[in-house]
């Protein structure tokens, strides 16, 4: 299968990863080995829900981030803020004062990604009366949901809303502002402050579109943790005569649970956590759910407020903006966005943009060879090893479950004496001795395993 | 290749473990988006009759490059009126499968217009069989 089709955000750290196995066995598209004691991504079957980061022990899972200083690039440099990093403070903490932290460390305008969603309502409402598209139309909000779609479920990708996400029709706004008060296009720098992979990877090579309107992007736990230093320093933010929220209260928490499925009519359905998106998804493709109109999928628990770059529990994060949204007025306060128009100004323009008009490809992760016969033969050959392999998925070869094994060793990625069930039988046979068993075991797990290693997590002097 | 898939009457818990195995070689195998689709709504639609009406079945199928046979054989109550069984919307289903979601009557029909060739044959009070092949390579049922 080809690699490189993707472009992902994830990397393992080689010289940090322990191959304890961990990410292995969380990943949902089983697109992770260990070899040689490490941690190996098969690309084109990862879709960047970030559940190998979250689970990794060591950290030696690391997201890419651009470097700080390529904001200095450009001479107007926005930060586009999604409202859930606000949600990691407490309460007192306002929008303006993390945005004058943001603008202390170089960033000329602070917008809030949320205003964006402004522009989705009338777009899905649009979308929702083409009646020649079929039910449920999906939201492709979340990167990672669209990718697992992409990979794992072909047939729904005619069930994908084509629209950008709010943070696109965000950016297009700053960009336009702006141009309409003299910079030029190359003078202008977005950086997205994002809180998970996938919105990395889709800025990066966006799905169905050749260009984004987004410079690049700041990982939300590089913010947070620059925020809490100097809370933590000053006992209080820099008081500004900055913006307080201008976004709507049901826009404020469209990248929640529901968030995005409560503002559009008919009948919807919010689905988060990435496995209970798969298991509706198999269930939708099997045509045993119907009559949905819309549906909004979320790679992680409680939407965005669980994204793998945030640092605070995500059920305070999505409680806090709750609350904030309920005590909010419709444009409450337009202070600080005076002097520039809103969003609304730009109705016209950016509803022209928020279309995806290229297609949206599939790359199954399933389809063994482009020949059917040969695909035929190999799905043969892997359901006769199948005979033989145990069926416990302990993942000691190296591989999540047994299928995975004997599917790679089809696709010539795998050997069937990886299995210790396997040589266990050959070693009682004679047919092979324990130095070789062992040599594959280690060839595996690598050396470090099969020694005495006291300062591991858990063990007498644990040291990290 | 050839499978066997137990289906027990009145579960309707498990229903669509079949379809699901049988999705996911089609996948393997590269088989085209919209035929999978087909493949999947003819075996979850017989799977889930047999839950409905009858009392245990099995799931035969036979996979070669080119066509799946998918042959469901349950015991139970059979069809008295063939024709009228695919009458769209007809259904002998009980109040409380409409309940759960299912029995709308719409089940032949469906795979009939799913399938490349269907073949029922019943015996009332005995049994009832379904024959479905879907070629999988043509694009148009």
């Amino acid at each position: 299968m080809e690699n490189g089709f993707f472009h992902h955000a994830l990397t393992i750290r080689e010289d940090i990863c322990t191959g304890c196995s961990l990410c292995m066995r969380a990943c949902p598209t089983e697109a992770l080995r260990i070899s040689d004691g490490k941690a190996r991504l098969i690309e084109d079957r990862c879709v960047d829900c970030g559940e190998c980061f979250r689970r990794c022990p060591v950290n030696a899972i690391i997201i890419e981030q651009d470097d700080f200083s390529r904001i200095f690039d450009y001479k107007h440099r926005v930060a586009l803020v999604p409202a859930v990093l606000h949600g990691q403070f407490r309460h007192e903490v306002s929008m303006a004062e993390i945005s004058t932290v943001l603008k202390s460390m170089g960033f000329t305008w602070v917008y809030e990604v949320e205003h964006g969603a402004e522009i989705l309502k009338p777009a899905i409402e649009d979308i929702m009366n083409v009646r020649t598209l079929p039910r449920p139309l999906i939201s492709t909000y979340c990167p990672a949901v669209v990718r697992l779609i992409q990979v794992k479920f072909p047939a729904l990708i005619k069930n994908l809303a084509t629209l950008k996400a709010p943070l696109e029709m965000a950016a297009f706004y700053c960009r336009r502002v702006l141009r309409d008060r003299g910079a030029h296009n190359a003078e202008i720098g977005v950086f997205y402050v994002t809180p998970c992979a996938s919105k990395i990877a889709a800025v990066k090579s966006p799905v169905g579109e050749e260009s984004t309107p987004i410079t690049g992007v700041i990982n939300m736990d590089f913010i947070y943790n620059r925020i809490n230093r100097t809370l933590r320093n000053k006992g209080e933010l820099p008081r500004s005569e900055d913006h307080e929220y201008t976004v709507d209260p049901d826009t404020l928490i469209w990248s929640l649970t529901n968030g995005e499925a409560s503002c559009v009519d008919g009948r919807t359905l919010a689905i988060d956590g990435i496995n209970n998106v798969t298991e509706f998804l198999e269930q939708l493709e099997n045509e045993e759910i119907t009559g949905v109109d819309y549906l909004e999928l979320r790679a992680c628990d409680e939407g965005c407020a669980g994204g793998v770059l945030l640092s605070s529990n995500r059920f305070l994060v999505a409680e806090r903006l709750r609350n904030k949204a309920r005590n909010l007025q419709p444009q409450d306060n337009t202070s600080a966005t005076k002097d520039i128009p809103d969003i609304s100004a730009y109705h016209g323009y950016l509803l022209n943009k928020v279309r995806i008009t290229d297609e949206i490809k599939t790359r199954s992760m399933y389809r063994l060879s482009g020949d059917r016969d040969e695909a035929m033969r190999m799905m043969k050959r892997s359901r006769r090893l199948m005979c033989w392999l145990p069926g416990i998925d302990c993942g000691l070869c190296g591989a999540p479950s047994c299928q995975s094994l004997a599917e790679d060793i089809v696709r010539h990625r795998g050997d069937i004496s990886s299995c210790v069930f396997i040589r266990e039988t050959n070693m009682e046979k004679e047919l092979m001795d324990r130095d070789r068993s062992a040599g594959i075991m280690k060839r595996i797990w690598g050396d470090n395993n099969f020694t005495k290693n006291c300062n591991k997590k858990g063990a007498e002097n644990e040291s990290n | 290749m050839s499978f066997e898939y137990k289906v027990t009457g009145g579960d309707f818990t498990h229903a669509g473990y079949a379809s699901s195995q049988v999705k996911k070689m089609l996948k393997q195998l590269g088989v085209d988006s919209t035929i999978i689709k087909r493949v999947v709504v003819c075996l979850y639609e017989a799977e889930v009759n047999i839950v409905a009406h009858a009392y245990s079945g099995t799931i035969n199928i036979t996979l070669d490059s080119e066509i799946i046979a998918m042959t469901l054989a349950d015991s139970g109550p059979g069809i008295t009126d063939i024709d009228l069984a695919m009458q769209k919307g007809y259904s002998t289903a009980s109040p409380e499968v409409r309940e759960m979601g299912f029995g709308a009557g719409m089940g032949l029909p469906n795979i009939n217009a799913n399938a490349d060739t269907l073949a029922i044959t019943s015996e009332p009070g005995t049994g009832t069989t379904l024959e479905i092949t879907i070629n999988l390579n043509s694009p148009a049922a």
